[in-house]
């Protein structure tokens, strides 16, 4: 091996006290850090190749073990800082794109810890949600401009055809995370959180395997630019369809699933052979204006005989406001917006830091665009990209959002830790890999049930939120902006968000 | 493309705290009666309010001018009267024009100019065929109260007009003489606003051609309700949330055509789960109806009463948060926030009864008053004497 000018970013701290040398932490790493002399009876670990994943140190039975950043100080500089310096080591080393997993991890505004949300104070009532009913029922969908009844003997009756409808019974899913960037357990376990919570989850571009089939109403199917696993049956088993154009982490490119994730079962569902990169192409190759986007929603809503609804996935980018208004004209049902720092199971690292804008900005913007065009109601907006909390849930459906979808925060549920090493298949914790050993780490009856008890506690807190305000019913906080108020924010930022100062009334 | 930055304040929320205190009376057999019950029953709710605001809506009022749209004018900028005067000109038939006679009330201060225009809708106008003559009033007063003139026309139907202004009730009934008036339909109101700029715009009722809307409590969903109005072309400019009750019965009733209980269950919208009781047409009527108009459901407390020709509607917010009383006697339908109001002015009263949060309690004229449901255990008729408890 080529010496390296990089020094390991991690170092591991093993108490030799407390090892009783069972050697958990030799089985459970992925990394192969940790070694049993057996000669000596005796753990070393090798941190070089640590990635943080505090797996060892959260299975370690005598708490032997401390992961702790490596204290090495570059000297000191505000411009090139250890982590810029240490990818120009990696690049002059291999001569390639740097890649990352997980959303954006730089230091970029964050604005929904700059948004502050309402409550009631004696003019009007709080509602305490556990006497009253609260309602976080969500319907995603085309809604007509107007309802029409007629009178007949009967009474009053309903002749408007409704477009599909999803309905979420609280306005959040799990985001589109594919077959074969995570693992089937994984998959598994959000199927079933999605039944048990009466949400939907989504397969992300990579087919859905058979097994799955029947949680196919909670289903949304992606239909992306590689078209992995895309065919009649994968189209009507689903309860939506989603084209996928963008993706906040990576605006503008496609996907690359190296060939070590695709194994047979990935195989045999991405309709590819093993072992071979899955490359999704940055455009579709059938779509390059918005009428042939159009085109393609018709032709699934042909396919599918126009009983579901069909979405489009979108990264927020700077002129996201008239994309979306387009592509609601185009006919879509929905328009997912995934944001800045919205995740992945790789990306280039500088896309994934470098492009798009917040998630808060661009619905903002878009909801107000759509409503200036009087067509905000033919089209559902579904917000992504780093809902990290029910705050965050309260803030963006009162910028304008019907539903967040969540991926990182579904994933750290199931055990994530945020080491960014999706994309070598080493998860430690069982969630992006295909190697069985590591998968069968997660149980996905208690991935399932660790995935809907994070739903039931964020649907809980978002009823004490709404209740505080007054508010009984989602719909009356959806574009609400009344009841946000910014601090630490230019004018131009609250301009752009549409809402107040904190203090201003 | 809708300019919603047209306003006075693009992403504010004015809308006016208050609490209030609300009361109407309507004759069902059309017939008119003077505005001395209508004051005595809102002023024995004079704990209701703070001086901030109190006002009438009277349906029958200008008989002399009865095909006729009845504009309310208040200027804050008095000079701009000949400039609006020419406007309306222009964009109507005058019919007459006077200033609202009122009689000098020495505690009320700050009392705007106030005029009424008596206008036809001349129907060779182009912008006429084009939009209809309703749509074209509404229009034309939408206009003039965002066009900066500091002119404000509150009250635009046919046959009814609003008295409103900044005081107590009796104060503001004196100020205008209501009590000399007379109609088959009125509504009034106490104010309570905790945060108000003491404007006369700002006091109740608000109406948007023949219908009016007095409003006790509070709207939590203003701003998801304003943004949905400012969609379909409405301009909030009074600044309180009262006014958005008034435009969503106009775009309901008036724009999308719907059966006034049709339009009440948008307002006050069943539970999710109710619907999944009721019969599947039923089931699917309101579940469209939520999914259709969710961004005019009214959120918060609230009791309110709506009116227009020939019709008075109570109703309250669906877990009737504010309080609302309704009685009947002979041809006449009371709705009062108190009771006490209700049976200062009529003692003999066939039934009072307190309705279900979210149902309506409708007037209609020609329409027996037996036919207003109330439910099935109606309130003892007469209080226990005092004494006696």
């Amino acid at each position: 091996m080529t010496f390296s000018m990089l020094t390991p970013e991690f170092r591991i701290e093993r108490d030799q006290e407390r090892c009783i040398a069972c050697q958990v932490c030799v089985r459970q790493c992925a990394n192969d850090i940790h070694d049993y002399e057996a000669d000596e009876d005796w753990v070393y670990s090798d941190h070089s190749r640590c990635v943080g994943c505090h797996r060892c140190v959260t299975l370690c039975p005598t708490g032997a073990l401390t992961v702790r950043e490596n204290p090495l100080d570059f000297r000191r500089n505000a411009n090139w800082t250890a982590t810029r310096l240490r990818d120009i080591y990696k690049q002059a080393e291999t001569g390639g794109i740097l890649l990352s997993g997980m959303g954006s991890d730089q230091a970029h505004p964050i604005y929904f810890d700059h948004l502050l949300l309402n409550a009631s104070q004696v003019t009007n009532p709080s509602i305490d949600p556990l006497r009253e009913p609260m309602e976080l029922r969500t319907y995603i969908g085309r809604k007509p401009d107007r309802l029409e009844v007629s009178r007949g003997p009967g009474g009053l009756r309903l002749e408007t055809q409704m477009a599909p409808q999803l309905v979420l019974e609280t306005p959040i899913m799990f985001s589109a995370m594919s077959y074969g960037s995570i693992s089937y357990n994984a998959c598994l376990s959000l199927a079933r959180a999605a039944q048990r919570s009466g949400i939907m989850y989504n397969t992300g571009e990579g087919g859905l395997h058979r097994d799955l089939y029947e949680y196919g109403s909670y289903t949304i199917a992606q239909v992306a630019s590689g078209r992995f696993g895309v065919h009649s049956e994968y189209l009507e088993t689903a309860a939506a369809l989603e084209i996928k154009i963008g993706q906040g982490a990576k605006p503008g490119i496609g996907g690359h699933l190296p060939g070590e994730k695709v194994s047979a079962d990935v195989s045999r569902t991405r309709m590819i052979p093993e072992g071979t990169d899955a490359l999704s192409p940055a455009p579709h190759h059938d779509i390059y204006s918005i009428e042939d986007l159009s085109q393609l929603i018709n032709a699934l809503k042909e396919a599918t005989d126009y009983k579901k609804p069909v979405g489009i996935k979108i990264a927020a980018v700077h002129n996201i406001a008239p994309i979306a208004s387009g592509i609601a004209r185009a006919g879509a049902d929905y328009i997912a917006i995934d944001g800045l720092r919205g995740g992945t199971g790789a990306a280039p690292t500088i896309i994934r830091n470098n492009v798009g804008i917040p998630i808060e900005l661009a619905i903002a913007a878009v909801d107000t665009r759509l409503r200036q065009e009087g067509i905000r109601n033919q089209v559902s907006l579904i917000a992504a990209g780093s809902i990290r909390n029910s705050g965050d849930v309260m803030k963006i459906v009162a910028l304008g959002a019907d539903a967040v979808y969540i991926g990182t925060s579904a994933l750290v549920a199931m055990g994530c830790h945020l080491c960014q090493k999706c994309y070598t298949g080493k998860c430690n914790w069982g969630l992006a890999t295909q190697d069985p050993y590591l998968t069968k780490r997660l149980n996905p009856e208690i991935g399932s049930r660790r995935l809907a008890n994070l739903i039931r506690a964020w649907s809980l807190e978002i009823k004490e939120m709404l209740g505080g305000m007054g508010i009984n019913a989602i719909e009356s906080l959806r574009s609400n902006r009344d009841h946000l108020r910014g601090v630490g924010l230019n004018q131009g930022e609250l301009d752009a968000l549409g809402v107040k100062a904190a203090g201003m009334g | 493309m809708i300019d919603i930055t047209r306003l006075e304040n693009p992403y504010g929320d004015d809308k006016v705290f208050d609490a209030c205190g609300i009361f109407g009376m309507m004759d069902t057999t059309g017939t008119r009666f003077s505005g001395h019950d209508v004051v005595t029953g809102l002023v024995n709710q004079t704990e209701r309010g703070n001086g901030l605001g109190s006002g009438y809506a009277i349906y029958g009022c200008y008989p002399e001018h009865a095909d006729c749209y009845a504009f309310h004018v208040m200027f804050t900028n008095p000079g701009n009267r000949p400039q609006v005067e020419a406007r309306l000109k222009s964009e109507f038939v005058l019919v007459h024009a006077e200033e609202v006679p009122h009689h000098p009330t020495p505690e009320l201060h700050d009392a705007p100019l106030i005029w009424r225009y008596f206008l036809r809708v001349d129907e060779q106008h182009p912008m006429v065929a084009l939009l209809g003559e309703l749509e074209y009033v509404v229009s034309r007063v939408m206009e003039i109260n965002i066009a900066g003139m500091g002119a404000y026309i509150y009250s635009s139907g046919k046959n009814m007009g609003s008295f409103k202004g900044v005081g107590f009730p009796q104060q503001i009934a004196d100020y205008f003489g209501v009590a000399d008036y007379e109609g088959y339909i009125w509504t009034a109101h106490n104010r309570f606003p905790t945060n108000t700029p003491g404007w006369w715009g700002g006091a109740h009722p608000f109406g948007l051609l023949d219908w009016t809307v007095v409003h006790n409590g509070e709207i939590s969903s203003y701003g998801a309700n304003r943004r949905f109005l400012e969609m379909q072309g409405y301009h909030c400019t009074m600044t309180t949330d009262t006014e958005v009750m008034a435009y969503a019965a106009d775009f309901l009733m008036r724009r999308h055509a719907l059966p006034i209980e049709l339009a009440l269950k948008v307002l006050a919208p069943p539970l999710w789960d109710d619907i999944e009781r009721m019969a599947p047409e039923e089931q699917a009527l309101m579940r469209t109806v939520r999914q259709i108009y969710g961004g005019l459901l009214m959120n918060g407390p609230f009791t309110i009463i709506l009116a227009h020709a020939g019709e008075m509607i109570g109703l309250t917010d669906r877990l009737r948060l504010r309080p609302i009383v309704a009685a009947t006697s002979g041809s006449r339908l009371f709705v009062s926030s108190e009771e006490a109001s209700i049976r200062l002015v009529q003692q003999d009263l066939d039934r009072v009864w307190s309705p279900v949060g979210g149902e309506p309690v409708i007037g209609r004229l020609g329409q027996p008053l037996s036919a207003v449901p109330a439910p099935p255990v109606a309130r003892q008729q007469q209080p226990l004497p005092v004494g006696q408890l």
